[in-house]
């Protein structure tokens, strides 16, 4: 059984509809990615998933329920973390109040403080620290780190490696392997294709807010996957 | 496939009605000191100056995004000139009606240099300070009566009493038709362009080159005098002056009252509230308390639900615009006369 | 000299009850970017409710602090949700008008229930002491507690902003109410305990004030304008510039009131608009991105 499978979401970006009916699904354990271009609907798409943005109750079910249309501060208890793109840390806040918030939602699981400094040792050095006083990539650590205090069953990220140098971004991804380990199944938006099919099972792709093509990402060509990010007439 | 022109409208049909009525009524309400009461008289005369007043507001506050609660400022600067230009001055108390909008404007530039200062919400408060300066000032400068204020009555006791009332009630009615005239002109042109665009997207407006400081200052120096010339004509006809009279908050409770319930933002909007308000005033004046009770009830309920007013609530069902500020784009079907070219855009 | 120095006193003692006043105006908007115009008619509120209780229950004014403050934290939490928290958004106009009327409302129903009369909270001796400083110096007794209250509140307010699980909430939902939501955190809820918050001083500002001079239903204006003027002097967003603001305005109206009674006020504000045109940031203004 799914742990969330998403049926005909449609979605809006202000007045401008972003999502054309997103049939989507993970199993628990699972790594999938959403791959597509600018503006292809994958922000919308994780931020309707948390409840961010309204879709109808039919729309998302997670672990068998339909979730649609619950607020976000009710969804993240069932166990839904977002990692929004941008970091969004709360720049009044120091890290370690930041990772505190985040485990404000109160579900028990492997994550504790002391297992993401673990994780992230850097972080304990700059607790004290205000979370926007830090670098990019320290600062995306944060971010992810808030999310997982929630002990989620799925972990959402929105583009984590966006503005990083590509030595953080392998630091960062570094710590996958940690996370899945907790067992909870990790959806990666991504703009580079290398990245989203290397640490995924399956991918998605999104264009025009609509799935271009999905499946196994060893069963994937890297021209398959280029056609339905760009769209087959580029 | 046909192609569809769409022709670029200002006029509605309502709206030349609108204008035909008004004109009507304009000439009517002339003619009305010879035939009709003095109570009439009275009424309209204050009716004509609220309208005015909401009027000013409404350009302040609904197209200038510039929200004051101290309108009162202009309303007594323009009391105050009044009584130093024909009580000490000895000009005639009409011709210092409108100069008394120049006292006002030259008292809001700088003060405006400070008050924009304050951001959004902030300069609400501030425009309220000044209102409180003004009248402290005009409460000890013992000169102009102090607190207890001034008479006028002599300066215009040597004019005789139905010219007085008759030129008054010119002089309101003229504020009045004025102030709705000029500020759908004033909307109407590429000043009141920018306007919209300051007021719909400050950050959009200055990236296409409209200067967004120079803009509101002009708004807030427009009302500013328009008000200073109300509060002169709405003392010179209540005969005394005094400091919580004419800067009272009263001013800006009822002038935001009857925008808001009216329709803020829109021309049409204070007609419609100062009639309100006048209808109201009329059956619950005497419950005094109670019945600012009230009014403070209804904007606030208008406020949450009902946020463009009644006539916003009216055109948008109604689809009504007596003064068109739009320009429409419709589509024009094959048999119409496709107007002036430059009116018209073939779209394909 | 003595002059001089005893003006500088009273002004800044004067000014701890200024902060008090302007603590909860500053809260609302440090958080949610809301202007509550009726907030000195609230503050006046206060003083009213201490004062039905002792006519119901006759009792030391300080002693109603244990009824009107709680009262006025529920009254804030349900109005910030049921009312305020609709009116919130990128428009302006609706905060400021709508609680714009509930001045209004506010002023004339005391007036109905009260009358125009003034009035004082009766507070026997506590009011009219004095200590003697020596030298023709004397400082009243009443206004070193209020400053002291005013001390207490705001180093009560830092603790609960930086220390506690409820200010990081109250922070974190001022910064991005939008993400905070990602915490299991209910904005809407956080802005009502905000509110509440901001209530229980405005509560206590009320009653302070009712101790402190003699009240009226139309009192709030003026109250809404010395916080607000404390709070733009101190610096917005900054607790303890509002604190220095309270306490340059309560000494500019020492000095004009010693110059003609009638001025006081008037000076007072006039020092409101100097600090704006030479530092429109406030003395301390808020230095944090």
């Amino acid at each position: 059984m799914s742990l969330l499978r998403t049926r005909e979401l449609t979605g809006f970006y202000g007045d401008f509809q972003a999502l054309f009916g997103i049939d989507f699904e993970i199993s628990a354990g699972e790594v999938v990615s959403i791959i597509g271009s600018n503006g292809a609907g994958k922000s919308t798409f994780l931020r309707s998933l948390v409840g961010l943005n309204k879709v109808s109750e039919a729309m998302v079910e997670f672990d068998g329920k339909c979730v649609g249309g619950m607020a976000p501060y009710d969804i993240v208890k069932l166990g839904i973390a977002l990692v929004p793109e941008g970091r969004r840390l709360f720049p009044s806040l120091t890290v370690e109040e930041n990772l505190r918030l985040g485990g404000n939602p109160g579900r028990s699981g492997a994550w504790t403080l002391e297992r993401i400094y673990d994780m992230f040792p850097i972080l304990a050095e700059r607790r004290k620290s205000p979370g926007t006083a830090l670098s990019g990539g320290q600062q995306q650590m944060v971010a992810i780190g808030r999310a997982l205090m929630s002990n989620p069953r799925l972990l959402l990220c929105d583009e984590l490696s966006l503005g990083l140098a590509p030595l953080v971004i392998r630091d960062i991804y570094g710590s996958m392997p940690r996370i899945l380990e907790s067992g909870a199944a990790v959806v990666v938006v991504e703009q580079d294709i290398g990245q989203a099919t290397r640490i995924a099972d399956r991918v998605y792709c999104f264009q025009e807010g609509r799935v271009s093509l999905t499946g196994a990402s060893s069963g994937l060509t890297r021209e398959q996957i280029s056609d339905a990010y760009f769209g087959s007439h580029h | 496939m046909t192609t569809a022109a769409f022709v670029v409208e200002r006029s509605t049909p309502a709206a030349r009605a609108g204008l035909n009525t008004g004109l009507a009524l304009i000439i009517a309400g002339a003619s009305l000191p010879l035939w009709a009461g003095n109570d009439t008289m009275i009424t309209l005369v204050e009716f004509f100056y609220f309208l005015a007043l909401a009027q000013m507001w409404n350009l302040l506050a609904g197209y200038g995004g510039l929200i004051s609660i101290g309108q009162q400022a202009f309303v007594g600067l323009g009391a105050y000139s009044l009584v130093v230009m024909a009580v000490f001055g000895g000009v005639n108390p009409f011709i210092a009606v409108p100069l008394a909008g120049i006292v006002a404007g030259v008292v809001a530039w700088p003060s405006a240099r400070i008050l924009f200062r304050l951001q959004g919400p902030y300069f609400a408060i501030g425009s309220w300070v000044l209102a409180e300066i003004l009248r402290l000032v005009f409460s000890n400068y013992s000169a102009l009566g102090g607190g207890s204020g001034i008479s006028i009555t002599e300066s215009v006791s040597a004019i005789d009493e139905w010219w007085r009332d008759a030129l008054s009630y010119w002089l309101a009615l003229a504020v009045g038709a004025g102030s709705m005239t000029a500020v759908y002109l004033l909307l109407r042109s590429k000043q009141g362009l920018a306007l919209t665009a300051v007021r719909d997207s400050e950050t959009a407006s200055e990236s296409i080159g409209v200067s967004v400081g120079r803009i509101k200052l002009q708004v807030y120096l427009a009302s500013a005098i328009g008000t200073g010339i109300i509060g002169a004509l709405i003392f010179l006809t209540k005969l005394r002056v005094s400091p919580e009279a004419a800067f009272s908050m009263e001013w800006s409770a009822l002038i935001i009252f009857i925008v808001i319930i009216g329709g803020v933002g829109t021309i049409e909007g204070p007609l419609v509230g100062t009639i309100l308000y006048f209808v109201l005033r009329n059956f619950l004046a005497d419950y005094g308390s109670w019945y600012m009770i009230l009014l403070g009830a209804i904007a606030v309920i208008a406020m949450l639900f009902m946020r463009k007013g009644i006539w916003g609530w009216f055109a948008q069902r109604f689809d009504v615009q007596l003064f068109p500020l739009q320009r429409r784009l419709t589509i024009a079907d094959d048999k119409a006369p496709s107007g002036q070219p430059s009116d018209t855009q073939k779209h394909d | 000299m003595i002059n001089i120095l005893d003006t500088i006193m009273q002004g800044l003692l004067l000014g701890g009850l200024y902060a008090l006043f302007a603590t909860g105006l500053s809260l609302a908007f440090g958080i949610m970017r809301f202007v509550n115009i009726a907030h000195g008619d609230f503050i006046v509120l206060g003083a009213f409710a201490s004062l039905a209780l002792i006519q119901w229950l006759p009792m030391h004014p300080l002693l109603t602090l244990l009824i009107v403050l709680p009262a006025l934290a529920v009254m804030g939490y349900w109005a910030q949700r049921l009312v305020y928290n609709r009116t919130l958004g990128r428009d302006i106009m609706p905060p400021l008008l709508v609680t714009f009327g509930l001045s209004v409302m506010l002023q004339n129903g005391l007036l109905e229930m009260f009358s125009g009369d003034s009035r004082r909270l009766d507070a026997g001796d506590l009011t009219t002491a004095s200590i003697d400083l020596g030298g023709g110096l004397a400082i009243g007794v009443f206004p070193l507690i209020t400053l002291v209250i005013a001390i207490a509140l705001l180093a009560g307010l830092q603790y609960l902003f930086s220390r506690t699980a409820i200010g990081r909430a109250l922070r974190a939902t001022s910064d991005d109410p939008e993400i905070v939501q990602l915490m299991a955190v209910d904005s809407r809820k956080v802005y009502g305990v905000a509110m509440a918050i901001a209530s229980a001083t405005v509560g206590l500002a009320g009653v302070i004030l009712g101790m402190t001079k003699a009240f009226d239903p139309l009192l709030g204006p003026p109250q809404l304008l010395f916080a607000f003027e404390a709070v733009i002097i101190g610096g917005l967003g900054s607790l303890w510039g509002t604190l220095a603001g309270g306490m340059v305005l309560g000494v500019a109206q020492a000095v004009g009131f010693r110059f003609d009674p009638g001025w006081g006020i008037l000076f007072g504000h006039l020092a409101f608009m100097a600090i704006l045109l030479v530092k429109p940031q406030g003395l301390f203004p808020k230095t944090r991105d």
